[in-house]
């Protein structure tokens, strides 16, 4: 008897807890985003979305990482739709076969942000290229991704017009995080380091010090999301009507206007640009 | 973030307030780890009772392994499990990457081990203390495990307390095969992740405090059980 009530209880609470959490039921009807950090973690995901699921009864579930292991994830069929920026990679992916089509979404750009002592001379330029080949001349700490993330690809090139080779310099002034956009601008913030960042994750940021906006305006900087839904032949799992329905959705006028309003202090973070549909189509 | 205060008192609020969405992913996270510990629970203490009394070829190098396995890193674990629950792996067809059953799955396999490590030192000093008078009975090795175990059962919540704490705290895992998808696989820790990666110092470490109350709370959940079990048996 003292067992079975102290196995009891024991299963009890087993029991009783796992009734409380709330189940996935398996009749929901959702769909997998495997997206990037910066369209969840400032917060544009959360705010678009419910609209969405309200018309149409689909659940978004958005699984975000960087956009290099967003791609690897979706090609393994991991995810209905992919909404990433790195728009060669997103192009590779399409003609692999991967994926079904690409659609422009919206824009935003990169700044390289640094500490208020800006060690490098760079705060105000509108140049990134020279900034950047500024800051490897100067040897000032610049703290990268390092982590095959659109943003990463993004400043690699950059490194590159600027005639800077920065794997001869890893390790020293330039320090590869390996992490988030999130992990990175901490680890930037500890240490002085600038860093190259999208506008939205940086507004959104809540740890920023005395960090500021050292280098934007260039042409260069530009940030441009595409939408893409994986490819059902490759992967029979893939909810292709559903997921289609998000990408025509999101693409159109009610999920571009979404885009457009968000907005946190005030400021516009992402620019829809997604191309108008022809006459006839929905 | 200005000092270590401003998180207690936030913790405090989150508690006070009773949000929705915190009673949620603690709610998830318990569910997640006391399950995973539970089945870990059934595999691992008839595995380390096994290797105590067994007398077997290669016992001493299954018993090297199990040890070993308690460092087993939560990245590999998820990595592996991401793996075979991927629709490009070999049991992508159940579907259940990005579910709370992945995350169970994963925390199995780090808990498990740490249970059937703990258990096998708790059951070899019983047996090595009842050992011949079990054998005088006419017990054998086999049949002496339940009742072993039942003797020891106090020791061995120590054990699932260990692999609880492994379960409840560890990211790596459950951040690959849940992917921290909001209202469906967000936990404690991967929420704590989360809002570091956003720079919201002092809402992380809030909910830091909160978890390590959460896991106080289940050692003296625990501690309560046993000396209650212990009065009844000595009584």
């Amino acid at each position: 008897m003292r067992r079975r009530s102290f196995i009891g209880a024991a299963l009890a609470l087993a029991a009783g807890l796992w009734l409380a959490a709330p189940q996935a039921e398996a009749d929901d009807r959702f769909i997998i985003v495997q997206s990037t950090t910066s369209t969840a973690n400032s917060g544009l995901l959360d705010a678009i979305l419910p609209a969405f699921t309200e018309k149409t009864g689909i659940e978004v579930r958005v699984v975000a990482v960087g956009t290099g292991q967003a791609i690897k994830n979706a090609t393994n069929g991991d995810g209905d739709v992919l909404l990433v920026h790195a728009k060669p990679a997103e192009e590779k992916f399409v003609a692999e076969g991967w994926g079904v089509e690409r659609f422009d979404v919206m824009y935003n750009d990169f700044v390289v942000v640094g500490p208020a002592a800006d060690p490098a001379g760079v705060a105000g330029s509108s140049d990134v290229v020279g900034a950047m080949a500024r800051i490897a001349e100067a040897g000032a700490p610049f703290a990268s991704r390092g982590d095959d993330s659109g943003t990463h690809k993004a400043e690699l090139r950059l490194w590159k017009d600027a005639g800077v080779d920065v794997a001869a310099a890893s390790g020293g002034w330039y320090r590869e995080t390996g992490s988030g956009m999130g992990a990175t601008l901490n680890a930037g913030v500890g240490m002085g380091a600038y860093v190259l960042t999208d506008r939205a994750t940086w507004i959104s940021f809540g740890n920023k010090g005395d960090f500021g906006v050292v280098v934007e305006g260039d042409p260069r900087l530009f940030n441009q999301y595409g939408v893409i839904l994986v490819n059902p032949e490759k992967h029979a799992a893939v909810k292709a009507a559903d997921g289609q329905a998000f990408i025509d959705w999101l693409t159109g006028p009610e999920g571009q206007k979404a885009i457009a309003e968000f907005k946190i202090e005030g400021q516009q973070l992402f620019f829809p640009n997604a191309a108008p549909k022809p006459a006839g189509q929905s | 973030m200005q000092n270590f205060a401003d998180p207690f008192s936030l913790a405090f609020r989150l508690i006070l307030s009773g949000d929705a969405e915190l009673l949620t992913i603690v709610l998830l996270s318990l569910r997640v780890s006391l399950t995973a510990v539970f089945i870990a629970a059934l595999i691992g203490m008839p595995l380390g009772a096994a290797l105590a009394v067994g007398r077997f070829a290669g016992r001493e190098a299954a018993i090297v392994l199990v040890n070993a396995l308690m460092g087993l890193p939560p990245v590999v674990v998820g990595l592996c499990v991401y793996l075979l629950l991927s629709n490009a792996g070999p049991l992508g067809v159940l579907q259940l990457l990005y579910t709370p059953t992945a995350m169970i799955i994963a925390q199995v396999v780090l808990v498990t081990p740490i249970i059937a490590a703990l258990s096998r030192q708790v059951v070899e000093d019983l047996n090595g203390e009842y050992a011949e008078q079990l054998r005088s009975l006419g017990v054998s090795r086999a049949a002496s495990v339940p009742t072993l175990l039942w003797d020891g059962r106090f020791s061995l919540m120590t054990a699932l307390l260990a692999g609880f704490g492994r379960a409840i705290a560890e990211v790596g895992a459950v951040i690959i095969v849940g992917g921290n998808i909001n209202h469906v696989t967000r936990v404690m820790t991967t929420t704590i992740a989360l809002e570091t990666s956003k720079g919201n110092l002092a809402l992380a470490l809030a909910l830091g405090i909160i978890l390590v109350t959460i896991a106080i709370c289940v050692n003296a959940a625990v501690g309560m059980l046993r000396g209650g079990a212990r009065q009844v048996v000595h009584a």
